[in-house]
């Protein structure tokens, strides 16, 4: 169980890389809040993989509160998006 | 035990989905593309993970915790690269060069936010 934890860790963490990298690249600005919302999710699975690492389910309550946040900011930047565009015309 | 080999195959392929989803968002060549590998294979891979954990501790209050999360991804991030697609469209994001059709070009007036459907009028027509 240590080892498979430990190549979990490893493939969230290089996936946290990929994403971290599209998110300074861009281009565009809808990329960065993709890559945003992408790492939320990688953190959501750090959190329920090191639930099991340390044994305390009490920790799923911070897989809630991160899911949520991420759909809150992604709408958040989607409308700010919107709102933009329109503007600009 | 049993329950321990279920567990690290929902881990691995719950990990693995994500690097995948990662990989996909690094290497697609276009906003559109990228948001589908993002959403759907980084859901799946979030859902594999908790159903990790759900098996790993059998008690009620875990399982309809991780349930409750699962359900919630899965219900809102659909919605949430739905609207990211819609203003990246309304942005006018460019497209990969390959990209054979563009369903809403002509059809969607951005100021009223209506769809026209291809049989009401022409498509060329705006």
């Amino acid at each position: 169980m240590e080892l498979v934890l430990s190549l979990v860790f490893v493939l969230l963490a290089g996936a946290l890389f990929l994403a971290f990298f599209r998110l300074a690249r861009g281009p565009s600005l809808p990329d960065r809040v993709i890559a945003l919302d992408l790492i939320s999710i990688i953190i959501a699975a750090m959190i329920g993989a090191y639930v099991i690492w340390v044994q305390q389910p009490v920790l799923l309550d911070a897989v809630t509160v991160v899911a949520v946040v991420s759909f809150f900011g992604a709408v958040a930047c989607a409308r700010y998006l919107e709102r933009r565009s329109s503007d600009g015309e | 035990m049993a329950s321990d080999v279920l567990v690290a195959v929902a881990l691995l392929a719950g990990a693995g989905f994500i690097f995948v989803a990662a990989l996909g968002v690094v290497r697609f060549p276009d906003l559109f593309t990228r948001m589908h590998a993002a959403s759907k294979a980084g859901s799946l891979g979030l859902g594999c993970v908790l159903v990790g954990v759900a098996i790993s501790f059998p008690e009620p209050a875990v399982i309809v915790k991780c349930l409750l999360v699962l359900v919630f991804v899965f219900l809102t991030t659909p919605i949430a690269a739905h609207m990211i697609g819609r203003a990246a469209y309304l942005l006018k994001v460019p497209f990969w060069k390959g990209t054979v059709a563009d369903d809403l070009a002509g059809r969607y007036s951005a100021d009223r936010q209506t769809l026209r459907s291809a049989s009401e009028s022409p498509p060329g027509e705006r």
